[in-house]
C-alpha cells in the first residue's frame, strides 16, 4: 500500500486495521542468487538496489538479531559530503544525492532534513585546512559556505564565540547536510526490499561460511544451510567475525562509539554543529532530545557500552562550545561497534574468494554513506566490477599505498 | 500565602509545619512546609493539573511520589537556572521556589494544542513516516518547522548557568546503592563487619518505602526505626552515607557514576559551593537496593489528573500529610489495594470503593465497599477526574460510575534492576513475581529488597541482611548478621497481573510521557515491528526522560497479547546510562570556559604580553603571533616589520614550544638512526643535523634538528604539535621493539626555555651574551651545537641552526633562566635595533625558505612530496622505510612541493585554494594541486605562497589560477622554486 | 575500567591509551612489503581474549602489555612490554 496522508486518513476511519504488513516475517528458502549478511542500513540498501535497479531474481538478508538492530539504529544520524580526498568526496556526494530523493523513492518519509553542518575552526590554520577541504568539495560538485564569525552566530547562536578556551573564528559549512530519521532509513529500505521480492530473515545468525575450490556455496545458519551464488557481507561490527570464516583478516579493528541525547527541549539547536578544538558534535532531533557524540572510548571493543571517562570527556567538549548545556540534562547513553578501518575510510571490495565480497571499514560514518553504499555494494556483487564513485574504496590501497587517510593520523585506528 | 493549604492535614506526616515555605507556581503563589517536594505542595494546595502531554497535549497531574515520574515536569527556576523537564515529585520544596508547567500554549488551562486529540486517528504511531512527504520542498520549510516547535517539552535557559559544578573520586569496598530496608540493612552488615561501605541515597533522608508507608519495625513506626538506625550509622567510622545521592551508571571494573545534588534544595548555592558534583566510585564489591517502582494498570482516560499510583497516594498521605484528593476509588489487582484504602481513610479521604480485578481473594476489609472481580474501565473527566467507570472484569459493559476525584492504581511491581543490566546483562521475565528480574549476580553487584522481587518489608530487610554480609564477605570482611526485627504492615503482594483493561472509549496509555497508547503498540506489533526495539522505536515507547520506568513492562504486555506470545519471549528493552537524566554541568565539573583545557606558557610569556603581544593557541600552548607598535594598521605591518628587523639586522624569537627530548646511553645514535630516515652514526660531537621521521606506514611524522652534546648525550627537537606523539613513539620504538638497545630519554620540553636569534647581526649580539665560547664562523660553523656559558655561569646550548634562512642561532637555557637570558639578549642587541618577532614573522621567514611546516606535514605527505627524498639512506633500516616503498608512495606525478608566485604582484593568493591550469572547467578531474601556506614576502614586496603540485617542480614556470572560491578568489601563480630567498643559503654560513 | 600498571598500582583507565593488537611482531626488514602490510595494517581483531599494548602516558610512561577481554572489558594481566629488560626506563 502506497504511504501518503490520503491512505492515512483512510486508514484512519477504518480504524488502522488494513495496514499491510511493513516486511514479510518468512523463513529462509534453500538457495538464493545473493545473500546479504546484515540486516542494518547498508545490507538493506544492497538488498533493495540488487532488486530494484540490478534485477537479480532471489535475494535474501540474513540478520542475526532484529533489523536495523545495529548501528542504523544507534548513530546521531549526520548526514553529509564534507570530504577533503578524492578517494571519498564523489563517493558521499553521490550518497547525498540519493539522500535527497530517498523519502520519495522509499515511500518512507526518512525526516532527512537538510538543515546544514557547520565545522567550527578556532585557528589560521584549521581554517585553512578546512578551505582546503571547502574547495574540494566544491570542485567535486558538492556545496560549501565559508562562515565568519557572524556567520556562525547568524546558524548557531548559541555558541559561545568569546569566552571559550579556543575562540571560535568561523566554520565550514555545508547547507546541504544534516540528519535525518536513522530507524525509519532501515525500516524504509526494508519495506521497500521486501516489496521487490527480498527475503529478509530476521534472528538468523550465520555460524559458518561454505567455500569449495575457493568459491563461496553458501552459509551455514542456525536456520540451517542456505545457498548463495553471491554473498555480500554488511556487518559493521562484526566484519572480522565473518572475515575469519573466510580465513582471511582484514584491516580493521572493532571499537566503541558512545553516543548521547539530552531530554526534549523545544528547538535550541538547527545545525548540526561541530566543535574544531575537540571531538563533539550536536544537532536535535525532530522530537526535541539533543542528539550528541564525540571521540572513540580508544580501546579495541565488542562491548555496546563505554567508561565514564569518554562520557566526561564528550560532555566538556560540549560544554565548551555551548555552555548553555550544562543545565540541561543527558537522559541515555549508549554505544556502538564501529569498523574502524586503518586509514580511516571505507572498504567496498571482492575478497580472495569467489563470489564473496566486503562492504566494512565505515568507523563511525557509515550511516550518511547508507544509500551510496547500498548502491555501490550492489553495483559491485552485481557486475563484479566496482562502482565508478567506489573505485578508491578497494582492499588493495593498504599494499600499494594509496590511502584514503581524512585525518592524516596513519594507521592507528582509534584516532581516525 | 502559606496560610492555605487545604488538602494538608493538621497532624502527621514527616514534613516541618514550623518551617513554612513560600513558592510560585505558574506565577501564582502557594505555601508548603519543609519536608516537602514540590509535588506534595502542589497536592496541599489542591493543585493537580500540573502539566501538558507530549503529542495531544492532554492535561497531566501527578502519578507518582519518586524519580519514575512521567507526567508532572516542570520548568523549576528562572534565568540562567533555569531547568526544564524537572520531575516535580523528586524537586525538593524550598522557599522561594518557582516553577512553571511546560509544553502548553497560552496557559496550562486551555492549551490550544489540544486540538491534536481531535486528529489522534490520524497521529498514530508512526504516521509521519507515511507522510509529509509532499511536495519534498516542504519538509524542512513546513512540516519538520511544525513537528519541532510542537515536539520538546521544556525550553532551555537563555542565559548561562551562573552555578558551578565539582567532581570527586571515592573509593570503597561496598557501595549500596539505595537507602530503604534493604539497603539499610545492607550497609549494616558490611559496616559491622568493618568493610568501608558508602550507602547511596537518592533522597534526602534514610529509609525509602519506611517514609511512606504505614510500617512499625522493632515495634516502632519506620521513620523512629530508621531514625534509630542512622544514629548507629553516624558511629560507624567506616560508613559514609551520600544523602541525595544517585547512582545513575555502571561501569567496568566496579565504577559507578553518582550524582550528589549538593545544592538543588536551595535557592541558590552557598558561597563557593557546588549545585551538584560527580562521584566516581570505586568499588569492590555493591549491593543494588534501588527498590521497586509500582506499575499502573493501563485503562482509558488513566493518564488524567487524579489517576495516581496507590503507592504514591499512600506516601502522599503518610510522608507529606497530603490528601490527594477529597474521594478515592482503589483499583489494583494486588492487597495493596487494602492497605492503600486502610491509609487513606487514616489521611481523611473518603474511600468511595476498592476495585480489586482479582476474583475469589478474601474479603480483607470489610470496611470498604469493594468491588472484587471488578475493574476500573475508565477516568472521566477532563482537566481533574470525576468518576471512575467500573464493569466486572471481562464485561463490555460498564457497571456504574463511581463519583470521584482520586483513582489510585495498584498494579504490581517493577523492581529496579537498570543499574544491574548497564554492562549487558540481560533481564529475564519471572512468572510468578510477573515482573522483570536479573536471572544472576554479575560482577561483584549483590541485589537486595524489592529489586530482587522481594515484596515485604519483612523480607526486605532479611534480603538486604545477607546481600550486605556476602558482599563483605567477598572483601574479606567476617559478617555477623543483625538480628532481625519484627515488622508490622499492611496487606501487600498475591498479584494477579492485570496490565491493561481493554476499552472502546477513550484512550489508554501505555507511556504517559510520550503519549503512547495500547492502540499505538498494537498497530506497530500488526504492522509488523514486532520485536520489543521496533515497538519501542516506531512508537516511542520508553523513549522519555523516564526511560520507560513506569511504561516498558506494559508495553511489553500489550505487545505480547498482540503478538500471542508470553511476556518472557517479548522481552523488554534495554536500559541505558543515566539511571535518572544527569546534568551536563556535573559531567563537565569545573571543566568550563577557560578551564576547557590548560594553557601552557613559556617562560618568557610575560615579556611578549607586556610588549602587547598578541597571542596564537599551536596545541595547549600560546605563542607570540606579533608584537603591535603604534603605526602599525594591522597584523601584516606588524609582522613586516618584524622580518624586516630581522633580516637586516637582528631580530629574536621565543621558540620554547619545540619539543625537547634528551636522549642519553650508548646506544643514543643507534636510537636516533633507527628513527630518522638520514644518518646518525657519524655525527660529531659539537654538531647538530637536521632529521625527518617517518611512521611506519611510510608517511611524514615529524621533523626537527637533534644535536649531539657529547659522546653519548643528546638532544632532539621536534614540531611543537607531534611533541607528545614523536616522545611516545620513541618509547614504544625502545620499549617494544628494542628494548636491547641501550638508552634512556626524557622530554625535557618544559624544562629548557629557547629562543632563535636570527639574522646578520645576530653573532655579534650573542656574542655579547655567550662568556665563554668564540662564536666566529670558524669558531662555531654553521650547525654546531654546544654547550655555553651566559649569564655569570649558567650552562645553555647554543645550536647555529636557522628556520628563517638568516645568519641564526638557538639559545637553549634552563626554564628559569629563559627570562633573564631574554632579557639579556635584548639588552645586548638594542644596539641593533634587534627587534622580538612572533609566529607570524616566522611564518613569512619560514615560507620564503620554502620549510615545511604543519600545513606540510599533513600526515599525507612523503619525504619525496616535500623535496627531501634524498635524504634517505639507502644503507640503513629505519622506521617506515619499508612502506614508504609502495607504489603510490614512489609515484612521479604525487603531489610535491612547489612554490607559487602571483603573476599580478598585487593579488593574495590564499591557502587552501586548489591549483587548476587556466580555462579548465572547475572540476576535480581538473584539480592539480594546492596551495598549503602562503605570506606576505616584504623581501619580494608580495605574497607567495608554497604548495603541492603533481610533478612538482618539473612544472616549474608553469601558470596556474589559485581557486578560492569559497572567498571568490582566484589569482594566476606560476609554478616556482620554493626557495623564495637566499636560494644558495649564502647567508646561513655567513 | 582500570589497569594494573606493574609500576604506579592500579590507575584509571585515562591515564593510558591504547594502541592495539600485542600479538604481532615487527617483521624483519628484509620481510618487504607484503610482511610490513600485515605488520601495519593487518588485524585478528577477536572478539574475546585480546594481547594489546597499552601506554601509561599520564603516569610512569611505560608501554604495557595488557591481556583484555574485548566484549566484556575484563582485564586479565598486565606486563611492562620490555619486561625483562632493565628497569623499563
Amino acid at each position: 500500500m502506497n504511504y501518503s496522508i490520503f491512505s492515512l486518513v483512510r486508514q484512519a476511519l477504518k480504524g488502522h486495521k488494513d495496514w499491510p504488513k511493513v516486511w514479510r516475517r518468512i523463513l529462509p528458502e534453500p538457495k538464493y542468487d545473493v545473500v546479504i549478511i546484515g540486516g542494518g542500513g547498508h545490507g538493506l540498501a544492497t538488498a533493495y538496489y540488487l532488486a530494484t535497479k540490478h534485477n537479480v531474481g532471489r535475494v535474501a538478508v540474513l540478520e542475526k538479531s532484529w533489523l536495523g538492530g545495529g548501528n542504523i539504529g544507534r548513530n546521531t544520524t549526520i548526514v553529509r559530503s564534507n570530504y577533503l580526498l578524492a578517494g571519498n568526496e564523489p563517493f558521499y556526494e553521490f550518497s547525498l544525492k540519493l539522500w535527497e530523493g530517498l523519502t520519495q523513492e522509499l515511500n518512507y518519509n526518512v525526516m532527512f532534513s537538510q538543515r546544514g553542518i557547520i565545522n567550527l575552526f578556532h585557528s589560521d590554520a584549521q581554517r585553512d585546512a578546512f578551505v582546503r577541504r571547502g574547495n574540494s568539495m566544491l570542485l567535486h560538485g558538492a556545496d560549501a559556505v565559508l562562515l565568519d564569525r557572524d556567520g556562525v552566530k547568524r546558524h548557531a547562536p548559541m555558541v559561545d564565540l568569546d569566552n571559550a578556551r579556543f575562540p571560535v573564528m568561523g566554520g565550514l559549512m555545508q547547507p546541504r547536510g544534516g540528519t535525518a530519521r536513522h530507524d525509519a532509513v532501515a525500516w524504509g529500505y526494508a519495506r521497500g526490499a521486501d516489496m521487490a521480492g527480498v527475503d529478509i530473515i530476521q534472528n538468523c545468525e550465520v555460524t559458518g561460511l561454505r567455500i569449495t575450490n575457493g568459491t563461496i556455496q553458501g552459509v551455514e545458519t542456525n536456520l540451517g544451510f542456505i545457498g548463495a551464488e553471491k554473498l555480500g557481507v554488511a556487518v559493521a561490527g562484526n566484519s572480522s567475525d565473518i572475515s575469519r570464516m573466510a580465513q582471511f583478516d582484514l584491516p580493521i579493528e572493532s571499537h566503541v562509539l558512545q553516543a548521547f541525547v539530552s531530554e526534549g527541549l523545544k528547538p535550541f539547536i538547527d545545525t548540526v554543529v561541530t566543535f574544531g578544538a575537540g571531538h563533539f558534535y550536536i544537532s536535535q532531533s525532530d522530537k526535541g532530545g539533543l542528539v550528541l557524540g564525540g571521540d572513540l572510548d580508544g580501546y579495541n571493543s565488542y562491548a555496546r557500552r563505554g567508561n565514564l571517562p569518554t562520557v566526561e570527556h564528550v560532555m566538556e567538549c560540549g560544554v565548551a562550545m555551548i555552555p548553555r548545556l550544562k543545565r540541561l540534562r543527558v537522559l541515555r547513553s549508549w554505544g556502538g561497534i564501529m569498523d574502524m578501518s586503518m586509514d580511516g575510510s571505507p572498504i567496498i571490495d571482492m575478497t580472495p574468494v569467489n563470489g564473496l565480497y566486503f562492504n566494512t571499514g565505515w568507523c563511525y560514518g557509515g550511516f550518511k554513506a547508507t544509500p551510496a553504499s547500498g548502491w555501490c555494494f550492489a553495483h559491485l556483487i552485481a557486475n563484479d566490477a566496482s562502482h565508478e564513485v567506489a573505485t578508491g574504496l578497494r582492499l588493495d590501497r593498504f599494499r600499494t599505498g594509496r590511502m584514503i587517510d581524512e585525518s592524516g593520523h596513519g594507521a592507528q585506528p582509534n584516532l581516525h | 500565602m502559606t496560610e492555605s493549604q487545604p488538602f494538608r492535614n493538621a497532624a502527621g506526616g514527616l514534613v516541618d509545619r514550623e518551617q513554612k515555605f513560600g513558592f510560585r507556581f505558574d506565577g501564582k503563589s502557594y505555601g508548603g512546609f519543609a519536608g516537602d517536594t514540590l509535588a506534595s505542595a502542589l497536592l496541599a494546595n489542591g493543585v493537580r493539573l500540573v502539566g501538558r502531554s507530549f503529542k495531544y497535549h492532554r492535561p497531566r497531574g501527578i502519578l507518582t511520589a519518586g524519580s519514575e515520574e512521567p507526567n508532572a515536569l516542570v520548568e523549576l527556576r528562572v534565568g540562567g537556572r533555569r531547568e526544564p523537564n524537572s520531575r516535580a515529585t523528586v524537586v525538593e520544596l524550598f522557599h522561594g521556589l518557582e516553577a512553571s508547567s511546560q509544553n502548553r500554549w497560552p496557559s496550562l488551562d486551555y492549551d490550544l494544542l489540544s486540538v491534536n486529540s481531535l486528529f489522534s486517528p490520524i497521529f498514530v504511531a508512526g504516521f509521519y513516516y507515511k507522510t509529509f512527504k509532499w511536495p519534498p520542498s516542504f519538509w524542512e520549510p513546513v512540516y519538520e518547522r511544525i513537528i519541532r516547535r510542537a515536539a520538546g517539552l521544556g525550553r532551555a535557559a537563555l542565559e548561562h548557568d551562573p552555578d558551578h559544578y565539582e567532581k570527586a573520586h571515592a573509593h570503597c569496598d561496598v557501595l549500596v546503592i539505595g537507602a530503604g530496608p534493604a539497603g539499610l540493612m545492607a550497609g549494616l552488615a558490611a559496616g559491622r563487619a568493618g568493610a568501608r561501605v558508602i550507602i547511596a541515597n537518592e533522597g534526602p533522608t534514610l529509609g525509602g518505602a519506611l517514609l511512606g508507608e504505614n510500617i512499625s519495625v522493632d515495634g516502632k513506626p519506620g521513620s523512629e526505626w530508621v531514625a534509630q538506625l542512622a544514629a548507629e550509622f553516624e558511629a560507624l567510622d567506616n560508613v559514609q552515607i551520600m544523602p541525595r545521592t544517585t547512582i545513575f551508571g555502571r561501569y567496568d571494573g566496579g565504577v559507578y557514576g553518582a550524582v550528589e545534588h549538593v545544592s538543588d534544595h536551595v535557592v541558590v548555592p552557598s558561597p563557593h559551593n557546588a549545585r551538584q558534583r560527580l562521584w566516581r566510585i570505586y568499588s569492590k564489591q555493591a549491593v543494588l537496593a534501588g527498590g521497586a517502582t509500582e506499575r499502573g494498570i493501563v485503562f482509558a482516560g488513566n493518564d488524567r489528573p487524579g489517576v495516581m499510583h496507590a503507592q504514591a497516594a499512600r506516601t502522599y498521605a503518610n510522608r507529606y500529610a497530603v490528601r490527594a484528593g477529597e474521594r478515592a476509588v482503589v483499583f489494583g489487582s494486588t492487597d495493596d489495594v487494602y492497605r492503600t484504602a486502610h491509609d487513606l481513610a487514616e489521611a481523611g479521604i473518603e474511600v468511595a470503593a476498592i476495585v480489586d480485578a482479582r476474583s475469589g481473594t478474601p474479603e480483607r476489609n470489610a470496611r470498604f465497599e469493594t468491588f472484587r472481580g471488578y475493574v476500573v474501565s475508565r477516568a472521566l473527566g477532563g482537566r481533574a477526574v470525576r468518576a471512575a467507570e467500573v464493569r466486572k472484569s471481562g464485561d463490555d459493559y460498564a457497571l456504574e460510575q463511581i463519583p470521584c476525584d482520586l483513582i489510585c492504581v495498584a498494579g504490581g511491581w517493577t523492581p529496579n534492576i537498570q543499574i544491574a543490566t548497564h554492562l549487558g546483562q540481560r533481564p529475564a521475565y519471572d512468572e510468578d513475581k510477573a515482573c522483570f528480574l536479573m536471572p544472576h549476580e554479575t560482577g561483584g553487584l549483590h541485589i537486595a529488597g524489592s529489586a530482587a522481587g522481594h515484596w515485604g518489608t519483612d523480607a526486605c530487610l532479611k534480603s538486604g541482611t545477607e546481600k550486605g554480609a556476602a558482599a563483605a564477605g567477598s572483601c574479606g570482611f567476617e559478617a555477623a548478621t543483625p538480628g532481625t526485627d519484627e515488622v508490622e504492615e499492611g496487606p501487600y503482594g498475591n498479584l494477579v497481573p492485570l496490565y491493561r483493561v481493554k476499552s472502546k472509549l477513550g484512550k489508554a496509555f501505555v507511556d504517559l510521557q510520550n503519549d503512547v497508547t495500547d492502540k499505538d503498540v498494537a498497530l506497530a506489533v500488526s504492522e509488523g515491528y514486532d520485536s520489543a526495539e521496533h515497538t519501542k522505536r516506531y512508537t516511542t515507547l520508553g523513549m522519555a526522560t523516564d526511560q520507560g520506568k513506569t511504561g516498558n513492562i506494559n508495553g511489553a504486555a500489550v505487545m505480547a497479547e498482540a503478538l500471542g506470545e508470553p511476556i518472557a519471549e517479548v522481552g523488554i528493552t534495554t536500559a541505558r546510562p543515566p539511571y535518572t537524566p544527569v546534568s551536563f554541568g556535573a559531567l563537565v565539573g569545573h571543566s568550563v570556559g577557560k578551564h576547557f583545557s590548560p594553557y601552557r606558557l613559556t617562560p618568557m610569556h610575560e615579556w611578549h604580553e607586556d610588549r602587547g603581544a598578541t597571542f596564537i593557541e599551536t596545541g595547549l600552548w600560546l605563542r607570540a603571533q606579533f608584537y603591535p607598535k603604534s603605526g602599525d594598521s594591522d597584523w601584516l605591518d606588524a609582522a613586516k616589520r618584524e622580518v624586516k628587523a630581522t633580516r637586516s639586522s637582528v631580530g629574536i624569537c621565543d621558540v620554547s614550544t619545540l619539543g625537547k627530548i634528551d636522549i642519553q646511553g650508548p646506544d643514543a645514535a643507534e636510537l636516533l638512526n633507527r628513527l630518522y630516515i638520514n644518518g646518525w652514526l657519524k655525527l660529531a660531537v659539537g654538531k647538530a643535523r637536521y632529521g625527518l621521521m617517518l611512521r611506519e606506514d611510510g608517511f611524514v611524522m615529524d621533523d626537527g634538528t637533534t644535536s649531539r652534546l657529547s659522546e653519548n648525550h643528546y638532544v632532539m627537537t621536534t614540531t611543537t604539535a607531534n611533541a607528545g606523539g614523536v616522545m611516545s613513539h620513541i618509547e614504544f620504538c625502545h620499549q617494544v621493539l628494542w628494548p636491547q638497545l641501550d638508552v634512556q630519554y626524557v622530554s625535557v620540553t618544559e624544562q629548557w626555555a629557547q629562543m632563535a636569534v636570527a639574522g646578520p647581526r645576530s653573532r655579534e649580539v650573542l656574542q655579547g651574551v655567550i662568556e665563554d665560547t668564540d662564536l666566529s664562523n670558524e669558531a662555531f660553523p654553521f650547525m654546531a651545537a654546544r654547550e655555553v656559558s651566559l649569564l655569570g655561569g649558567v650552562r645553555g646550548r647554543l645550536f647555529r641552526i636557522s628556520f628563517s634562512g638568516e645568519l641564526a642561532y638557538e639559545l637553549a637555557v634552563p626554564a628559569d633562566y629563559g627570562m633573564a637570558a631574554w632579557q639579556a639578549i635584548m639588552t645586548a642587541g638594542a644596539a641593533h635595533n634587534i627587534a622580538p618577532y612572533g609566529l607570524e614573522a616566522l611564518s613569512i621567514m619560514r615560507v620564503e625558505k620554502g620549510h615545511p611546516a604543519g600545513p606540510e606535514l599533513d600526515g599525507r605527505t612523503t619525504a619525496g612530496d616535500l623535496g627531501l627524498g634524498r635524504m634517505m639512506s639507502q644503507r640503513k633500516e629505519f622506521i617506515g622505510r619499508v612502506m614508504a616503498g609502495r607504489p603510490a608512495l614512489v609515484e612521479e606525478d604525487r603531489p610535491r612541493l612547489v612554490g607559487l608566485k602571483p603573476v599580478n604582484a598585487e593579488e593574495r593568493p590564499y591557502a587552501g585554494a586548489h591549483l587548476l591550469p587556466e580555462d579548465v572547467e572547475h572540476t576535480a578531474s581538473n584539480d592539480q594541486g594546492w596551495v598549503s601556506s602562503t605570506a606576505f614576502s616584504p623581501s619580494l614586496g608580495q605574497w607567495i605562497g608554497i604548495g603541492f603540485i603533481k610533478d612538482g617542480q618539473k612544472r616549474a614556470g608553469e601558470q596556474l589560477i589559485a581557486a578560492e572560491f569559497l572567498r571568490g578568489s582566484q589569482v594566476k601563480v606560476e609554478v616556482v622554486d620554493p626557495v623564495f630567498v637566499d636560494p644558495k643559503g649564502e647567508k646561513l654560513h655567513a | 575500567m582500570r589497569i594494573h600498571c606493574p609500576h604506579c598500582g592500579l590507575r584509571s583507565i585515562e591515564e593510558f591509551t591504547c594502541l592495539g593488537d600485542a600479538t604481532i611482531a615487527r617483521p624483519d626488514p628484509s620481510g618487504g612489503e607484503e610482511a610490513f602490510y600485515h605488520y601495519v595494517y593487518v588485524r585478528e581483531n577477536p572478539k574475546g581474549r585480546h594481547r594489546e599494548y597499552w601506554h601509561h602516558g599520564g603516569g610512569c610512561r611505560s608501554w604495557l602489555i595488557v591481556e583484555r577481554d574485548t566484549a566484556t572489558h575484563e582485564i586479565s594481566s598486565v606486563e611492562a612490554a620490555d619486561a625483562g629488560h632493565g628497569d623499563g626506563s
